[in-house]
Formats: C-alpha cells, sequence, structure tokens
C-alpha cells in the first residue's frame, strides 16, 4: 500500500450543478501533492469531502486502504483556504481548545504548543487575544494549529496568503520538515512558483473533472516538446540564423547573457536527437548556450486548461 | 469522539467572560430596580399632591355632596357669576373650577357640567366628577318620584360565591388570579429567554461565519455537535445571567425600598388591581387564608415538571431556529426577513395566552393553540395551573418532541450548508434546495 489516500470516481452535485464529476487521485505516502485547478474548478468541494465537511454523492474515499471513518478527522490537518480564529480568544487557550477538538489531551496539547511556540518564537504570545496580533501572526498560530495533533495527512490550501517572504519561506521549510518527518501532504495554490519547488505529483483539477495527473516529472517529460534553447556566437550571425532556420523550425528566445549575438528556441522533430542539433550547430557557430526547454507548471496549467 | 462537553464549555466560558455580557448582567438589575423606584416615588408624589378644586353650583342641590378626600379640598362658590368665579379660582391658583349651570327644565335640572383649569384634568378625575354628579341627579329624581334612597342603601346586597369543585377542593377568584399569575409567568419568562438568548446565539454562529473559524472547526467536529453545543452553552450562560438577576434583583429591590421606604406595591400593574378588587370584595381575613389555599391548590408538581419540560422543549425548538438563520446569513442585517416567521408565532402565543387563556382556559382556542408545537409551550405553561389533563399535557409535549426532532434536523442541514456559504444573501428558494445538498 503505497498511497496514504486515495479517492475512487467521487461525485457531487449541488442541486443541478456538478460540482465534481468522477474524480479519482492517489496521493502516495510521503508525498506532496498539488492540487490544482483555475478558480471554481472543485478542489475545495474535493478537499472537503476528503475532511468530510460534504459527503460525496457517489464514489469511495480510503484512508490507508480504509473507508473514512468520523475518527479519521485526527488523522488529518486542514488549513482551509477561508480560515480565521475566534477574535476575542486568547492565543493560548484557543489553540488548546482547537488541538482537543483534534483528540490530544490537555496536557500533551500544551506540552507541544509550548515546543511549537518557542520554534516559532511566538511565546510571548499566549495570553495576547487573536484581535492584537497582526494577520501574518495569526497565520502563524493557525498553522501551528493545523500540524499540532502530528497528521498522517496534511491538507494546506493557500498555505502562503498573507505571509510575508521570511515566513513564507518558515512555513515551507516547515512544511518540508514535516514531509521528511513522514507526513503526506496535499496542497492546493494558484501560485505555480511553489508547485514547481515543493510538488513531487500534481493533479489538476478543470470543470469539476480531473484532466491531467502524475508525477511532476513525468508529466513534464510528457509536455515537453524536445526544444532547445540556443545562444550562438558568430561574425555572419544573420546567414547562421537562416541557416538553423532552413533546417529547423525556429522562434524567438529570450534569457539573458553577456554577449550572445542569437538567441534561439529550436524545436526538433520527436525523433530528433538533440546531439543532430549540437554537430549541426558546432560548424555554424560558437556555441555559448545550450539548454532544453522544459515546460514550466505554469505552461502546463495554462496549456491543459485551455484546451479542456 | 464526543466533543459536546468541549464546545459547550467553550461557549458557556466565552460568553460569560464577554465584557458586555458582564455589564448587562450586572447593570440590568439596577437600572431595572432604579427604573422601579422612580416610577413607585413619582406616583407617590402624584398621589401626595393636594388640589382644590372650586364649585359654582347654580343649582344649589348638586354640589353639597362632594366631600372632602385626602388630596382633594372642594370649596362652593356662592353667589358669583361665571366670569368673576374664573377670575377668582385662576387668582387662588385652584386646580380648577366646576361649574354646573341650572336648567330651566326641573326634571334634568342640569343643563351642561363644565370644567375650568389651567391644565387638561385627567381622566380619572373627570369621571370621579361625572360619576358623582350622575348619582346625585338620579337620587335627586328618584325622592322626586317619592322614592326612599335609604330603603334602596339598605336593598343592597354583596354576594361572594364560594367556589369548590366536585371533588371536594375549594376554589376563589383569588386562586384563579393566581393561576393566571403563575402561568402568565411562566409563560412570559420563555418568551423573553427565547428571543434574548436566541438572538445571542445567532451572533455566536455568525461570528463563527466572519472570523472565518468555521471551516477549521468542522473538520475537527460535526456540524451538528457543535450547532447543539452553541445551542446549550449559550443556555446555561442564559440561565446563571437569568439567576443572577433575579437574586440582584430581589436584594436590590429589598435594600431600596428599606432605605427609601417607598412601598412597592405603589406600583399597580393591571392585574395586581385585579387581585386587589377581588381581595375588596371577599373578607379581609379570609384573603390570606384564600390565598395560602390558593396556592395549595395549585398543582405546583405538574406546574414545576411541565415548566421544565415545556421551557427546554419550546426554547431548544426556537433556538435551533436561531442558529440556523446565523448560519444562512453573513451579518446580523440579513438576518431580518428570516425574523419575522420566528417571532409571529412567539407574538401570537403571547397574544392567545392572554386574552384567551385567561377568558377560557380550556375553550377550543386556547386547547388548540397548546397543541400546535410553535405556540404550545408559551400557551400551555399559561394553561396548566386551571389543570390540565395529563393525557393532553402528554400530547402536547410529544409533539413539541416531534418537531423538535425535526427542526434540529432542518436547522442542522441549513447550517451544516450555511457555514460554508459566503458573499450572499440567501432566499427561500435557496434555503429549501440546500436541505436536499
Amino acid at each position: 500500500m503505497n498511497n496514504l489516500l486515495v479517492a475512487n470516481s467521487v461525485s457531487k452535485n449541488f442541486g443541478d450543478f456538478r460540482a465534481l464529476n468522477e474524480v479519482s487521485i492517489a496521493v502516495p505516502k510521503g508525498s506532496i501533492f498539488g492540487l490544482l485547478g483555475p478558480n471554481g474548478a472543485g478542489k475545495t468541494t474535493l478537499i472537503r469531502i476528503i475532511n468530510q465537511i460534504t459527503m460525496p454523492d457517489s464514489g469511495e474515499v480510503l484512508l490507508d486502504g480504509l473507508h473514512l471513518k468520523p475518527e479519521n478527522v485526527r488523522d488529518i490537518g486542514y488549513l482551509p483556504e477561508e480560515r480565521g480564529l475566534y477574535k476575542t480568544m486568547k492565543v493560548g487557550e484557543q489553540a488548546l481548545y482547537l488541538a482537543q477538538l483534534k483528540g490530544l489531551s490537555k496536557q500533551e496539547a500544551k506540552d507541544r504548543l509550548k515546543y511549537w511556540f518557542d520554534k516559532m518564537d511566538i511565546g510571548d504570545w499566549w495570553n495576547k487575544k487573536i484581535q492584537e496580533l497582526s494577520k501574518g501572526q495569526a497565520q502563524k498560530v493557525q498553522f501551528i494549529v493545523t500540524v499540532l495533533h502530528k497528521p498522517k495527512l496534511l491538507i494546506f490550501d493557500e498555505p502562503f496568503s498573507g505571509f510575508d517572504p521570511i515566513n513564507a519561506s518558515l512555513i515551507k521549510d516547515e512544511i518540508l520538515q514535516l514531509r521528511d518527518e513522514g507526513a503526506t501532504v496535499i496542497f492546493s495554490t494558484h501560485r505555480m512558483e511553489s508547485v514547481e519547488e515543493l510538488c513531487d505529483h500534481i493533479a489538476l483539477i478543470h470543470k469539476s473533472n480531473k484532466i491531467l495527473d502524475g508525477k511532476l516529472t513525468d508529466i513534464k517529460r510528457q509536455f515537453k516538446t524536445n526544444t532547445f534553447e540556443v545562444g550562438l556566437q558568430s561574425t555572419n550571425p544573420e546567414e547562421v540564423t537562416r541557416l538553423i532556420e532552413e533546417k529547423f523550425e525556429v522562434f524567438p528566445a529570450t534569457f539573458k547573457n553577456l554577449n550572445n549575438d542569437i538567441k534561439l528556441n529550436v524545436k526538433l522533430p520527436q525523433e530528433t536527437s538533440p546531439n543532430d542539433l549540437l554537430s549541426f550547430l558546432t560548424s555554424k557557430a560558437e556555441i555559448h548556450h545550450f539548454v532544453e526547454v522544459i515546460p514550466s507548471v505554469n505552461d502546463i496549467f495554462i496549456q491543459t486548461v485551455k484546451n479542456n | 469522539m464526543n466533543h459536546l462537553p468541549l464546545i459547550i464549555k467553550r461557549e458557556y466560558l466565552n460568553k460569560v467572560r464577554n465584557r458586555s455580557f458582564i455589564v448587562m448582567t450586572f447593570l440590568s438589575p439596577i437600572i431595572m430596580i432604579a427604573l422601579i423606584a422612580v416610577v413607585a416615588y413619582l406616583s407617590q408624589v402624584n398621589n401626595d399632591k393636594k388640589r382644590t378644586i372650586s364649585i359654582l353650583d347654580e343649582t344649589g342641590v348638586v354640589g353639597e355632596v362632594f366631600e372632602n378626600t385626602e388630596n382633594t379640598t372642594y370649596t362652593l362658590l356662592n353667589d358669583t357669576g361665571l366670569e368673576t368665579a374664573k377670575e377668582l379660582v385662576k387668582a387662588k391658583h385652584d386646580f380648577g373650577l366646576l361649574y354646573i349651570k341650572k336648567s330651566p327644565d326641573t326634571i334634568n335640572l342640569v343643563e351642561t357640567v363644565n370644567f375650568y383649569s389651567d391644565e387638561s384634568p385627567s381622566v380619572s378625575i373627570i369621571s370621579s366628577l361625572e360619576r358623582r354628579i350622575e348619582k346625585r341627579l338620579s337620587d335627586l329624581k328618584l325622592q322626586k318620584e317619592g322614592v326612599d334612597i335609604e330603603q334602596i342603601k339598605a336593598s343592597k346586597t354583596t354576594v361572594d360565591i364560594a367556589q369548590e369543585t366536585f371533588n371536594g377542593e375549594k376554589t376563589s377568584k383569588i386562586d384563579s388570579y393566581l393561576k393566571l399569575a403563575f402561568g402568565g409567568a411562566a409563560g412570559y419568562l420563555l418568551f423573553m429567554f427565547i428571543i434574548i438568548y436566541g438572538n445571542m446565539i445567532m451572533r455566536s454562529v455568525i461570528e463563527e461565519k466572519t472570523s472565518r473559524i468555521i471551516e477549521v472547526i468542522i473538520s475537527s467536529v460535526k456540524p451538528i455537535q457543535l450547532m447543539l453545543g452553541k445551542i446549550i452553552g449559550t443556555s446555561l450562560a442564559g440561565v446563571t445571567q437569568f439567576v443572577i438577576w433575579i437574586i440582584l434583583g430581589s436584594v436590590l429591590l429589598f435594600v431600596v425600598s428599606a432605605i427609601f421606604g417607598i412601598d412597592m406595591s405603589q406600583v399597580q400593574t393591571p392585574q395586581q388591581e385585579m387581585i386587589n378588587q377581588a381581595m375588596a370584595s371577599s373578607n379581609a381575613q379570609n384573603v390570606a387564608q384564600d390565598l395560602i389555599v390558593g396556592f395549595v391548590n395549585l398543582p405546583i408538581l405538574n406546574l414545576c415538571i411541565a415548566f421544565l419540560f415545556f421551557f427546554i422543549g419550546g426554547y431548544l425548538l426556537y433556538s435551533s431556529f436561531y442558529a440556523a438563520i446565523g448560519a444562512a446569513v453573513d451579518n446580523e442585517t440579513d438576518t431580518q426577513q428570516f425574523m419575522m416567521p420566528i417571532l409571529m408565532p412567539l407574538v401570537l402565543a403571547i397574544y392567545v395566552g392572554v386574552f384567551t387563556v385567561i377568558e377560557d382556559p380550556h375553550g377550543t382556542v386556547s386547547t388548540i393553540f397548546s397543541f400546535i408545537p410553535l405556540t404550545s409551550p408559551v400557551v400551555m405553561l399559561m394553561r396548566i395551573p386551571f389543570g390540565v389533563p395529563i393525557w393532553q399535557q402528554l400530547l402536547s409535549f410529544g409533539l413539541l418532541v416531534v418537531s423538535f426532532v425535526f427542526t434540529v434536523w432542518f436547522a442542522a442541514k441549513i447550517y451544516r450548508v450555511g457555514i460554508l456559504m459566503y458573499g450572499k444573501k440567501p432566499t427561500y428558494k435557496e434555503l429549501f434546495k440546500w436541505l436536499k445538498y
């Protein structure tokens, strides 16, 4: 059993609106799984189903190979996109309350909170009210509360919103550390650069259907177009460019470096090896830059959504 | 996993520690007592006010019936015209001038009666003047017809019907008033409780929505648990507040009346007046006895048990509605359209209780409304002191429980969907749709 969480053809209707249509995902143990999709695609509905906040109309969700049960709320830590805390409650009291709702004993919760508060350097907030904290500070408390009960599965919906770059990177490191300690993470965001940075697997949901999923490296391999970015120097750039254009499909390229005269994206036919291009180019000009163009998650996202 | 106690504890502590809750708890009885004291004081001052009314009586036979009372002195003016009398009364700063104009017609004797004054007199002053003049005139007429007034007076009798049920229980009018007081107090208490603490529940649900914590919470607990925890926690805070109000109120009342020597019975409500009348009609020494008998005759055990059950049942029924409304909207201003349907049956229940139950506690209207779940808690509580068959109470309570279960189910559905909906004010149609989600 390599998958911590499996959803099998989960569907959900709200009245006449079909929010999820036979969506299946498999989240491998110990991975960071990116759940992507445009606004209103159905991500939040799927996350809520995993959290047993809403029940699916059909389909099943398995955690560790077993059907989800009410007790499983202890195994899941959920940081929703629409999040907040009781404004008039004190930080410590509130964290204790939320931890106890997740099944921790009071003493256990206290000890762990002390550890986390020290770690995040917010120990002196215990008796402050949430409304006295800034938004970023409240988010820190919220993050601690989410991970405090050491859940097997962590679900973060836009975890970095409201954080400055320093705290965002602090939270990112915490997420990575939690993953290294054995937690599995489902990560939903619109920030593609953090998906690039963090995720091992992704699934893309669009208009209630899953339209793409798999290991990020596999998906990238699948989306690459055998295109190479080249930077050349020559005494006669026009002539060289003309020669390349005659033989290959060429697009203009933009990248920064010191003094290349010719900057091109060269798309090779499927079977052609990059070595063929290299040997063709060596005879024409001096090669300073040669890189395979790997599609970014951003490109994949936009391309896939547009094609559907 | 049962988190209910935890949620109840949080809700309770959160309410009780709230600053405005604390202020309200201790300030309300003080304000109330201060108000009562002021009213009592004022009505005392009002009663103490001495006034003089001058009477210009052209007939010469009517004016003499006005005897001085504690607060009012009557002076008869003789041998002056109306205008001079007016000047005179004005100069003396009397309260007013009563002018009785003689009629040429010997049968009617009086043509018109006028009252002149600086400030317009109260209705009670005028009607007391009218009563005396009418009485005097009809006496005079009777005398003219040759009827002996003394004989008529002697023929007046008072009857005090001693009431007894077939089972031999003695009842009395005082008894009825006592029952009315108990039933009314119970019904009104429930009404107040629902409105005050129902609103509090609603606000606390809205607060959870606006602070966006709701999704965090319901990823740990079932919405229905959260809803019930909220209702119970808030109700316990309400009971705490009520108890403090009652204790503080009675202590203050005692202290204030002791210090200022204000007789609180001066503040008379219509009910009290009725009781006073009832007391006046029976013999004074019997009153105390009647009161005790009446109290003992009340179905006390039944009353207490029924109060407990109908109070809890009725309160839970309504508060789950309040919770559902709170879940359906985003802010308090949007609640108005949903409040009407809740308040209507409550107000109706109070009306039925006050007007119909008093008139006929076992009549058709009272009986029917004491079965309809939305009005039954209030109406039944008002009826029970008059003795309601056990089967009716059980049936009514059964209906209440059934509808309570249904309401909680219904409210929980709306609650479950509503707490996750942001941004738009739902219509009734949408609420109905939510039931199917």
